[in-house]
């Protein structure tokens, strides 16, 4: 704890030796853990692509039997997010707090929005037994809801391979399905575990503008937590189409 | 460093590019088969550029110093060359002359 205190808007911690300092030194903290998320979720991609090459057939089933416009959907919501955020942080940077807790709570709005239509994503993959954990992933009712979903001129179909059983021709091993479940599942589930995040920040944000905390010449929780709201963003933009639409 | 304060009409004009891709991912997607990896290295291609506009316009790292820059980068090179050594592994494992995986390029068997 500090024993000084000081007015945040128009002096910088004694550490520092200007307000100028302390924003770059601030923001530069926050780019440090932007570049850690790209390589966190980068090596969750990477194991997307490379389990894609080895079973091209059940990725492209196991996309398939994802509702795409519910994907699509969220890519728009997120968008909009991100566009009510760059603009919270125009707002604060000119002293206008009030117009950017108005831009803060539509941000926020689409947050739990997004994570609504996740939670009905979810749940119907559940109910057709495609959640690849706890008992729960029923390989008969999956290979059948994948074959149902697939794209008609896709040239095979998933069977659910008995020991002892021969592919016949346009057949595909179904077993690897639950292997695109898993990377669906820890995707989206890490993704949207960051929007729980996001919208802690954001009530966080919202009461510090509610109170009038920031000024032209500091913002830069504000521009942090847009940051942040950004590289969720920027991770969604890549998960979309990896699993929804190839 | 100079506070650069963007506008409300980037922000408009960043948004309206960003829907227009995510458009053009979606239509090619579904209505263009260009067979193989194809697909896939255009979607990744156009998700490239969103999150090229979106670093640039939306985090501010056109108006950014040096930095910002070089450690944003730092994070997407460790990514590539991940990405990069994974791909060479499984795109050079041979079985008997040929190689064992299609890497993405030909379904066919």
């Amino acid at each position: 704890m500090s024993t000084a205190s000081y007015n945040k808007k128009e002096q910088a911690a004694h550490h520092f030796d200007s307000l100028d300092q302390q924003h770059d030194a601030g923001k530069e903290g926050v780019w440090i853990f932007m570049a850690t998320e790209i390589m966190m979720f980068g090596g969750l991609f990477v194991g997307y692509f490379m389990y894609r090459t080895l079973y091209p057939q059940t990725y492209m089933a196991g996309g398939d039997s994802l509702n795409w416009y519910l994907g699509a959907l969220n890519t728009l919501v997120l968008l909009i997010s991100s566009f009510t955020m760059a603009q919270a942080v125009t707002e604060t940077m000119q002293g206008n707090n009030k117009k950017a807790l108005r831009l803060v709570t539509i941000t926020t709005v689409c947050a739990l929005a997004f994570m609504v239509v996740k939670y009905f994503e979810y749940t119907a993959k559940i109910d057709h037994g495609l959640f690849p954990g706890f008992n729960m992933w029923d390989p008969a009712s999956a290979v059948e809801y994948a074959n149902n979903h697939l794209r008609s001129d896709a040239g095979f179909s998933l069977v659910n391979l008995q020991p002892g059983q021969e592919l016949a021709p346009g057949q595909v091993d179904g077993k690897s399905l639950k292997l695109f479940f898993v990377l669906y599942f820890c995707m989206t589930g890490l993704h949207g575990f960051h929007i729980l995040v996001g919208v802690g920040l954001m009530i966080w944000i919202m009461k510090r503008l509610k109170n009038d905390e920031f000024g032209p010449k500091y913002y830069t929780a504000v521009e942090g937590v847009g940051l942040y709201w950004h590289i969720v963003d920027v991770i969604w933009i890549f998960l979309f189409p990896l699993m929804y639409l190839i | 460093m100079a506070h650069h304060i963007v506008p409300l009409n980037t922000n408009i004009k960043t948004l309206a590019a960003l829907v227009v891709l995510t458009a053009v991912t979606v239509l090619t997607a579904k209505f263009i088969h260009l067979g193989g990896a194809g697909n896939l290295i255009l979607a990744m291609f156009i998700a490239c550029c969103k999150a090229g506009i979106v670093l640039s316009w939306f985090m501010h790292l056109k108006y950014d110093g040096m930095s910002n820059r070089v450690i944003a980068l730092c994070g997407l090179a460790f990514l590539a060359l991940f990405i990069g050594f994974s791909a060479v592994d499984l795109c050079s494992r041979n079985q008997g002359g040929q190689n064992q995986y299609s890497c993405g390029f030909s379904t066919e068997k």
